[in-house]
């Protein structure tokens, strides 16, 4: 490898520790993300043009279009994407970065293998990519709706484990024995993919923060891996980068939501409703109209706005900002309180608020805001439950018992706004809709919050 | 065992990359405030679209007859650069959207 071309590459590794690292402060990540992005450009260009082999034109020609076309459409689709649907677009791109260092194992597999370390690591490229694209595929669908149901497969543990043993057994035969068989190779790519379908499939909506994150990765650990094969400092440095980062980011996640990484991949949430709902009768629900809880927010001094999944769903963040505003000028003080796995990705709810302009200083983390919650007039819950059931601290049996959540029943009134009375992703039943503290307000997100807003403009 | 003891001998300044590097991200990332949490995960996908480099010598590396190799590597950069293009855009947009009102 040339001198300048590792310049290059170490000048790349550089801007990603860098980029990284700006990454982590509000002030500062924007320039951290096009210097990362500088470096990568930098890595791409370095990689197609300074080397000492003899390709053929028709090589670059084919180099030069795949590179168009990828970025136009990578391009088009980051630019058009709504901001609710962030976290499936994360999972759809993590889901191309490892299936192209499949692909790349694939050839490399049936070009040269040299040493049982060479087939090792090709081999576990393979396997590692194919899982992260067939699984972040799976989460894409399970984000953006196509896939409902939670799957349950029976026997789930033992199925997946053994198909696991399966496919590390089919593996080390093939590293051991070496050489080019078409039919193990592509039965040990088959065997990747099905085990990504089968481990994600049946994790809940509710962990799918934890699984994303986890997904990406395991593509920073495919990247990382294929860097080993081609002594590629740039490649091996920045998988390992994403993957101890994604790592650090799982393991977080995973303490907000009180339950272990392991609980997540292997015991998803259960709608379990003998043990949850434990035949006590939870009492009556309040209903609320739009203007009684607009005429009670008139008045607060103190609102507390919990945003969750529902307000992703219906898009109502623009419509959430204006009722801050309207609440802000006739003097209220007004917070967000924003649980860290409120949504479908860590931070969702931070990115959907700062899409409609809210200043992020009053989006407050759940630590800070809980001890806040005794002096608010008024919570208002937007399309979160899970995040604000008091099961978590009360019940041993609920299956969240534990989960640290946002402490809204100390308010002095609560409103909620949901769709109806079905149960979070959880499955269970929230004890706070009951508490005669609270009143629902039924509806659609949007529809609900627009009604406040126009009520609260004539008041 | 003796495979892997020789590629240790072979390969120690590279294992004590991979050692190091994990460090650095472990490091780098341990204290970021959960308002960047999706900016910082998706910045990190872009990242790993890093792989765009092994596909392009794998391109680099095919013989213009093995049509088998050159189609998946064509692919792989498809998916490479996708990955890192649309990656880094998604997270400029998102931190665009992240600002202080006065």
């Amino acid at each position: 490898m040339s001198v300048l071309l590792s310049v290059i590459y170490l000048i790349a590794t550089v801007t990603f520790v860098v980029g990284l690292n700006k990454l982590g402060h509000p002030e500062t990540a924007k320039k951290g993300n096009l210097i990362a992005a500088f470096g990568m450009g930098l890595a791409i260009v370095g990689t197609i043009f300074i080397h000492d082999l003899n390709v053929p034109t028709v090589i670059y020609i084919l180099i030069g279009i795949a590179i168009v076309i990828g970025s136009i459409i990578g391009w088009l689709i980051a630019v058009k994407v709504e901001m609710t649907k962030m976290p499936e677009l994360v999972s759809l791109f993590n889901g191309f970065g490892g299936a192209s260092a499949t692909l790349i194992g694939l050839v490399e597999f049936s070009k040269n293998v040299e040493s049982i370390m060479q087939a090792t690591t090709i081999v576990s490229g393979i396997i590692i990519g194919a899982i992260t694209f067939s699984g972040s595929l799976i989460a894409w669908g399970k984000l953006n709706g196509s896939l409902k149901s939670v799957v349950k497969i029976p026997q789930y543990n033992i199925v997946n484990n053994l198909f696991f043993i399966g496919i590390l057994v089919l593996a080390t035969y093939m590293i051991a024995t070496g050489g080019y068989n078409p039919i193990l190779l592509y039965g040990l790519l088959a065997g990747g993919l099905v085990y990504g379908i089968l481990f994600v499939l049946p994790i809940g909506g509710a962990d799918m923060p934890v699984v994303i994150s986890l997904l990406n990765s395991l593509t920073g650990i495919a990247a990382a891996i294929t860097g080993i094969l081609y002594d590629n400092m740039v490649m091996l440095v920045g998988g390992i980068l994403v993957g101890s980062a994604g790592i650090i980011l799982t393991v977080a996640m995973c303490k907000a939501m009180n339950r272990t990484l392991g609980s997540v991949i292997f015991g998803s949430f259960t709608a379990n409703n003998d043990v949850s709902g434990s035949n006590k009768t939870l009492g009556t629900i309040k209903n609320t109209t739009a203007s009684d809880a607009a005429i009670m927010m008139n008045y607060a001094s103190n609102v507390i706005i919990v945003p969750g999944y529902g307000l992703a769903v219906a898009q109502a963040q623009h419509v959430i900002h204006e009722l801050e505003e309207i609440l802000t000028d006739k003097g209220v003080n007004v917070k967000y309180a924003i649980h860290p796995v409120a949504g479908r990705m860590p931070g969702h709810m931070n990115v959907l608020l700062a899409e409609s302009n809210v200043d992020y200083s009053i989006l407050v983390e759940m630590d800070d805001i809980n001890p806040q919650f005794n002096n608010a007039d008024v919570v208002l819950v937007v399309g979160a439950n899970d995040v604000v059931n008091p099961a978590a601290h009360n019940d041993p049996s609920s299956p969240i018992y534990g989960m640290p959540i946002l402490d809204v029943e100390n308010a002095k009134h609560i409103v909620v706004n949901k769709r109806s009375m079905n149960a979070g992703y959880a499955g269970i039943e929230n004890e706070l809709f009951y508490n005669s503290k609270t009143s629902m307000l039924f509806g659609d997100a949007k529809a609900a919050l627009t009604e406040l807003v126009g009520e609260l403009k004539n008041m | 065992m003796n495979q892997l003891i020789e590629f240790i001998r072979d390969n120690i300044q590279i294992t004590y990359i991979l050692i190091l590097a994990i460090f650095v991200g472990v490091e780098v990332i341990k204290s970021i405030p959960a308002v960047l949490h999706t900016p910082l995960m998706s910045g990190a996908n872009a990242l790993s679209g890093v792989v765009i480099v092994g596909a392009i010598l794998v391109m680099l590396h095919s013989n213009p007859n093995d049509y088998i190799a050159l189609t998946l590597g064509f692919l792989a950069v498809v998916l490479g650069i996708l990955n890192v293009v649309g990656g880094f855009a998604v997270t400029h947009r998102m931190l665009q959207m992240f600002k202080k009102k006065k």
